[in-house]
């Protein structure tokens, strides 16, 4: 009966932030770069769609900036990393704490409420039904078209150049392919993907807050171990279906066990703590390797 | 004389600039390389040779001197660019390939060195189907692995994969580095034979890099042999052919102090 009772918050919370586990997919796996600018580009997102709603703008022309917003940031951590040789974890750290400001910035507050303003959804809360509804078929699909046009550009000549600079970088350089502008573009991608999250997000909630984005890599960190642990990415394609799925169950973990009596103030810690574990026991276990092998981490 | 492919005036390369370290890893190399040659290049540990190649490649830029390929000025010219005339293959088989990739994919990273790359499928029904032709070559059985990743490969396989793919479009040089140092005997054997008859099929202008004396002498028709930064040898056609390991060793054992150098037996070229 509990299961069931999580059911619903558990897709829609679940499909929602598979975004953003699909963007950390990208830069973590795909890329080899550990990128921390998540925590700022996901609030970032939310803080360019409830700015613009607010002003006026349409909602789906508010969505679309608030993901370029994304794509900008994304490609400025690039560009710390590339041209100025700041190291990608420091450079991360740097655009997340600098989006704080530009985000408070945006909003002119900490935070500005949706609940009476047009948003995406209005049209479904209209609808006949139960809210959850059409908002968990809304993310499904949003859900799917992203992982599908991911799959797709990740085989196109350019996205396997993407690949490659993530998994052999001096053959690719070899092969004609300026790197630096591949880090560039991967992270744009991400932070456009995590962006747009922010932006579905905040609209759904009926709000966006500053602090929004606070352990949002770990959170996503923590639905890709879940999703390999259960589908081995082998390909591409998979890897993408590890990052959603993995997602969705790390949603039903803490949906679960916020039920059960997990306080809510202690969720982050135990995200947190569902990591260490993961990465940590296949080392306490004296394996050289870990059984998880996480790219990037 | 045939056309110019490489052009090498004073190149000097000298690591750590400055400090106590310092050292000149090339000294003024003048080089020239006619299309069609195919050059091994021997020298002892340290004498420069793979830096020659990553200067060549644009992996270093030259602190002194002047590279052209064909009529074009390259001193400048990084590495992602050098790759529309240069193909390479590394010492560590690992280098050459994305182990998390699969075959065919790589085969088109490779087939697309030094293009653009842009939005359209990687890897279509046609370019599959060529990359099923070509593999046949090596008699491996890896025309039936396309979809398979290429860290599955043993380090002769994944060599062996790292020719094919540096002449898949043909690059104006070819640059070798000791790419069969890292494999047993006879995969290193094999992967040296396959070398040849890659390079003498496509006419490909080559510089190799080797280690071993009789690799230097048997393949190529030209052989350079480098001692601390510098040209010290340079024989070519007939002189080469009848040159024997221990008529180098009688005249250079002195600075080929190297012990994979001095221990191939003395053999001869055939």
């Amino acid at each position: 009966m509990v299961i069931l009772s999580v059911l619903p918050i558990t897709l829609q919370q679940g499909l929602a932030y598979a975004l953003v586990a699909l963007g950390i997919a990208l830069t973590f796996r795909v890329l080899a770069f550990p990128d921390l600018t998540v925590d700022g580009s996901f609030p970032l997102g939310g803080a360019v769609a409830a700015r613009l709603i607010v002003e006026g703008v349409d909602p789906s022309l508010a969505v679309a900036a608030a993901v370029l917003a994304g794509f900008l940031a994304g490609c400025l951590t690039g560009v710390l990393n590339t041209r100025l040789k700041i190291n990608s974890l420091l450079a991360g750290i740097l655009m997340m704490t600098i989006l704080y400001s530009v985000n408070l910035r945006i909003m002119g507050r900490a935070n500005i409420q949706l609940l009476f303003r047009p948003t995406i959804f209005t049209f479904m809360e209209n609808m006949e039904v139960v809210r959850y509804v059409p908002v968990i078929i809304f993310f499904f699909i949003v859900t799917v078209i992203a992982k599908a046009l991911t799959d797709v550009f990740l085989h196109t000549e350019y996205g396997m150049a993407l690949r490659a600079t993530g998994d052999n970088e001096t053959m690719i350089r070899a092969l004609g392919v300026n790197t630096d502008n591949a880090t560039v573009f991967g992270l744009g991608m991400s932070n456009a993907l995590v962006a747009l999250s922010g932006a579905l997000v905040a609209q759904d909630q009926g709000f966006s807050d500053v602090g929004m984005g606070i352990g949002m890599i770990v959170a996503g960190l923590a639905s890709i171990i879940i999703g390999e642990a259960m589908i081995k990415p082998r390909t591409v394609f998979r890897l993408t279906l590890a990052a959603v799925i993995g997602s969705i169950i790390y949603r039903f973990i803490i949906s679960m066990g916020l039920r059960l009596g997990l306080a809510p103030t202690d969720l982050k810690m135990a995200t947190g703590f569902m990591v260490i574990l993961a990465l940590g026991i296949p080392a306490l276990k004296g394996a050289r390797e870990g059984k998880i092998h996480l790219r990037g981490v | 004389m045939a056309a110019q492919t490489l052009l090498l005036k004073g190149v000097t390369k000298i690591f750590n600039k400055g400090t106590q370290d310092e050292k000149r890893a090339l000294d003024g190399i003048d080089l020239a390389v006619a299309e069609g040659d195919f050059i091994t290049i021997i020298g002892s540990n340290g004498a420069g040779k793979s830096t020659l190649l990553n200067v060549i490649a644009g992996t270093y830029a030259p602190d002194e001197g002047q590279i052209a390929v064909g009529n074009q000025d390259v001193t400048k010219s990084p590495d992602y660019s050098m790759a529309h005339h240069i193909a390479r293959v590394f010492q560590n088989p690992t280098m050459g390939t994305a182990g998390g990739m699969s075959i065919e994919e790589n085969l088109c990273l490779a087939e697309l060195r030094g293009k653009r790359r842009g939005l359209s499928w990687g890897v279509t029904r046609a370019r599959r189907r060529r990359y099923r032709e070509v593999l046949k070559v090596l008699d491996l059985g890896l025309e039936d692995r396309l979809k398979q990743a290429v860290s599955l490969l043993s380090g002769g396989q994944r060599q062996s994969l790292t020719l094919l793919m540096a002449t898949l479009s043909l690059p104006k040089l070819l640059l070798l580095d000791e790419h069969t140092a890292a494999l047993d005997p006879r995969t290193a054997e094999k992967v040296s034979h396959l070398t040849n008859t890659i390079v003498s099929q496509n006419k490909l202008t080559t510089l190799m890099v080797t280690h071993n004396m009789n690799q230097a002498l048997c393949h190529g028709n030209r052989m350079i042999m480098l001692h601390q930064g510098r040209i010290q040898m340079d024989v070519q056609a007939e002189e080469k052919q009848k040159l024997t390991v221990s008529e180098l060793i009688d005249k250079f054992g002195e600075t080929l102090k190297d012990e994979t150098l001095l221990s191939c037996e003395p053999a001869g070229a055939p």
